[in-house]
């Protein structure tokens, strides 16, 4: 392989090659050299010898590597987009080639548990704020990385891969970080805001998820755009009762990576866990449907997770109650509609 | 850490005075003013963004402030020509204004060098005056008279007042990492954090320093301990600078930092009471302020700026924590943390301490009496929290040895970035927050303060903290034996903790529970006029106030031991 020209300034790693993975790849192309990481070497030759990954289209100045060493000791900014069941087995193998210079921005919306050894959500009486982690807790509890960022907001893959005008958020607490996420990835078709809340903008990501899951249950039951606004705004306030509960500021939600990403995913036909939802209410099982998806859909795990976190709270959040119960307890998505229906909403905006 | 407190004889480790960083510095005293001067003067410049009228605005808000302060809160120790020097002040920004002549750069090399007056005034006011001859007379006063009144107090017969059985160190205890504390602090420079809950604090940790064979630290000692005497002698001695909380101006606030973060730089080992002041609920410290810690930082980053990067510029952050049965000032404190509705606000000093008699007073009883106190010094860690090797490598979660100079890095250079290092501070901050709970040693005493008040509570769930507060100490009184279950119940939980390493338990507590019930009833704030905690005659647990009870018990706040009530 040739590897002149990806010297270390100017190089930006990938890690993970999925279909978001993909089009943030290409959209770091445009500006810089990219090296791509992917554990599996079929997917590398695929990449360095067709441009091509699993059937996406990649842009020429994109290399693959299945080296951790390697991809750390030539880039300093590296975009881990990996599903959250795999990001912590991947910061493992990473770890001992990062060092403290690197900057690590993701792109992965979930959450993961942090329980003592032995221990999962099937054998602990309750879980605390301590024990969930998001991506970049998770990445400071891993590794000897401080400068952590992530990006989150509407971002389609398909719609990006096709260069449509959109939008991300960077959010870091670090203002280099923001500013680096965005010098490497603004363009003309593509507009990338700042935030300091990276918790905050995180949890828009990872709960947006769950509203994500009910807006395709609806559509499979045949409902229309009125039943679609009554979620998306009693969806929002969940998501800011249950953000806040967990270390994010009411403000991010109402932004990008909050109410933007909420309306896209609700609307779209192509997010993973909308069809999760729609399939749902067509009347197949939980089982069959993940069986069916090339990619994790990460809402169907922070359900389970938030679900778990509740019990431990005075907080109720009906619309996360109820899916829990269609997704993991055979309850049907009509009852669980006229639950819903009936529960005693009174205030419309108590929040701001 | 172990948990068997370390009687041993340090050799100093640099034996020769003028190789102490300090002595250097007081050699050097003139010249270094008038660096730190220099430079406070340019920061303020940048903090103005190099314009007059920011400045003006800042030198008059300085002027207004000072003045106010002179007014209504004088102290003892404040210079004579306070208010010549501010009228002076006064009349040259008059002047300034006034002259029409003035062009724009006139008028702003005249605001700086008003500006360089008042630095000057200020960095001469904070520096510290040690003096060798002092140091040395101080420690021995201290060693010297301390173990008589122990070892007359301790040892019977005719010859006890010359007797040595006992020395200081059998009363206070130094646990923990000591010889690796030792070995850095002969190869790199050490920032040591302590907790704070008395004043006594500070000469502790200076005789503490002094035993290890270290030389001696500089620290920020308020202003107001220099009004008595006996503690501005021994302030003084131990290389003290001087910390003004009244004056809360950016050109004095500004001096101050510069003067710190050049004194590290310059090698000088520090001793930061992180938490400000002492804590005045009994609790550990959960947020520190981050002003201090923040020159640390800042020394850390121009060393390696500077290309110094190897151990010999690096920074340490070594934790301690000091475990008493009994905080002279308790009452007073509680009574103000109390009072507290959440705003930071002038407090009147203490009157504990008010005067040089009631102190030594107070050392009589402390020496001659029981009531044992002990200091944790915790594992060194480098500037952002990670732990660090005898070496002084830093070292990952994982093991690695890693390049503390990375975290100042991007694109390949070490780069100067606020906001970064804002963030890294706060979270240094929570680090040390973090060590100072796993090194904390728990005592009797606490223990059963602790067990005391938290049943109280549940008794009268339905009253809030100041209404319980409130109840007569009459109306309290706990069964001796269910007493006894809940003591057993909360130190099983405080073993499994010691066992997880997150605290430490006191050689005592591994006694029976019926002799560690004693001891701790024996020894919780066993000085007070009113006791927090005692047992009367019909064999009940009773308080005498229910303040001070509830100031001990905080103590234990923070390990997730109310689960159990």
């Amino acid at each position: 392989m040739d590897w002149k020209g990806y010297s270390r300034d100017g190089t930006v790693g990938v890690i993970g090659i999925g279909s978001f993975g993909a089009a943030v790849a290409n959209l770091l192309a445009e500006k810089n050299p990219v090296i791509v990481y992917a554990r599996d070497p079929e997917v590398v030759d695929e990449i360095n010898e067709t441009h091509m990954a699993r059937g996406r289209k990649l842009d020429i100045r994109i290399l693959a590597t299945n080296d951790p060493e390697m991809i750390c000791e030539k880039c300093q900014i590296l975009f881990p987009m990996i599903s959250s069941n795999g990001f912590k087995e991947v910061m493992a193998l990473f770890s001992p080639f990062l060092h403290p210079y690197h900057f690590l921005i993701h792109g992965t919306k979930g959450l993961v548990l942090n329980l003592p050894e032995g221990k999962d959500l099937t054998n602990v009486s309750k879980i605390t704020r301590e024990n969930i982690c998001t991506m970049s807790e998770l990445i400071h509890n891993e590794t000897v990385v401080r400068r952590v960022g992530c990006l989150a907001g509407p971002n389609l893959a398909k719609e990006l891969a096709q260069r449509q005008p959109a939008a991300t958020v960077v959010a870091s607490r670090f203002n280099e970080v923001i500013m680096e996420g965005q010098r490497l990835l603004r363009s003309d078709n593509f507009q990338v805001y700042g935030n300091s809340d990276i918790i905050g903008v995180e949890l828009c990501g990872v709960l947006k998820n769950i509203i994500a899951i009910a807006a395709g249950a609806l559509s499979g039951m045949g409902l229309g755009e009125n039943a679609k606004g009554l979620l998306v705004s009693r969806g929002m306030v969940e998501l800011i009762y249950l953000g806040n509960a967990l270390g994010g500021s009411t403000k991010s939600f109402v932004g990008l990576a909050g109410v933007g990403d909420l309306v896209t995913t609700c609307n779209s036909t192509l997010s993973r866990n909308y069809t999760v939802g729609y399939r749902l209410a067509k009347g197949e099982n939980l089982k069959e449907i993940v069986r069916d998806m090339e990619e994790v859909a990460e809402g169907i795990n922070t359900v389970r997770l938030v679900r778990k976190f509740l019990e431990s709270t005075e907080l109720r959040a009906p619309i996360t109650e109820n899916l829990y119960k269609v997704l993991f307890e055979d309850f049907k998505v009509e009852h669980a509609l006229q639950f819903l229906m009936k529960y005693p909403f009174n205030v419309d905006i108590d929040f701001l | 850490m172990t948990d068997d407190y370390i009687k041993h004889q340090y050799a100093p480790i640099l034996p020769r005075k003028d190789e102490w960083p300090v002595v250097k510095l007081s050699k050097d005293r003139k010249a270094f003013i008038q660096q730190v001067v220099q430079e406070s003067v340019d920061r303020i410049l940048q903090i103005t963004g190099n314009q007059s009228h920011a400045l003006k605005e800042e030198l008059e808000t300085t002027l207004y402030r000072e003045r106010m302060r002179i007014k209504q809160n004088p102290w003892l120790v404040d210079p004579d020509d306070e208010r010549e020097f501010w009228s002076k002040v006064k009349a040259s920004l008059l002047a300034i204004n006034a002259e029409n002549h003035f062009g724009e750069s006139e008028r702003k090399a005249a605001f700086i060098q008003l500006l360089t007056s008042i630095v000057t005034r200020y960095v001469e006011e904070i520096a510290g005056n040690f003096k060798h001859s002092h140091y040395k007379m101080t420690r021995r006063i201290a060693t010297y008279g301390f173990s008589r009144l122990l070892n007359t107090a301790r040892v019977k017969g005719f010859k006890s007042f010359f007797s040595n059985q006992f020395t200081l160190q059998d009363k206070i205890q130094i646990i923990g990492e000591t010889d690796q504390l030792r070995d850095l602090a002969s190869k790199g420079t050490i920032i040591m954090v302590p907790t704070h809950f008395s004043n006594l604090d500070s000469i502790l940790i200076g005789w503490t320093i002094s035993t290890l064979g270290l030389p001696p630290f500089i620290y920020g000692a308020g202003l107001n301990l220099f009004n008595i005497q006996i503690f501005a002698y021994f302030m003084n001695a131990l290389g003290a600078y001087k910390v003004d909380r009244r004056k809360k101006n950016l050109i004095y606030i500004e001096s101050l930092k510069t003067y710190s973060k050049e004194a590290i730089q310059f090698g000088c080992h520090s001793l930061f009471f992180p938490g400000g002041t002492r804590s005045r609920s009994g609790m550990i410290e959960a947020k520190l302020k981050l002003g201090l810690l923040s020159t640390a930082m800042e020394a850390q980053r121009n060393h390696y700026k500077n290309g110094v990067s190897g151990v010999e510029g690096k920074v340490f952050i070594v934790p301690v924590t000091i475990n008493y049965h009994f905080v002279l000032e308790a009452p007073s404190l509680i009574q103000e943390h109390l009072n507290i509705t959440g705003q930071e606000r002038y407090y009147k000093e203490m009157d504990e301490f008010s005067n040089s008699y009631k102190i030594s007073k107070f050392l009589v009883k402390f020496f001659t009496k029981g009531s044992d106190i002990s200091v944790s010094i915790g594992k060194a860690m480098d500037i952002m929290g990670n732990y660090v090797d005898r070496e002084g490598n830093s070292r990952d979660q994982h093991g690695r040895v890693i390049d503390c100079k990375d975290y100042f890095m991007s694109k390949g250079k070490v780069t100067v970035d606020h906001q970064r290092e804002e963030e890294y501070t706060k979270a240094l901050g929570e680090r040390i927050v973090e060590e100072f709970h796993k090194i904390n040693r728990v005592f009797s005493s606490h223990l059963v303060a602790y067990t005391a008040f938290r049943m109280i509570q549940k008794a009268n769930k339905k009253l809030d903290l100041f209404n319980l507060l409130k109840i007569p100490e009459e109306d309290i009184s706990l069964n001796y034996e269910s007493f006894k279950d809940k003591c057993q119940e909360v130190l099983d939980r405080l073993k499994e903790l010691s066992k997880e390493g997150k605290v430490h338990i006191a050689p005592h507590l591994k006694q029976d529970i019926e002799s560690i019930i004693s001891h701790g009833l024996d020894n919780v704030g066993m000085y007070h006029a009113k006791r927090p905690l005692i047992r009367n005659g019909k064999g009940e647990i009773v308080t005498h106030d229910t303040s001070l009870l509830f100031f001990y018990h905080n103590r234990l706040e923070g390990y997730g031991l109310e689960r159990l009530f």
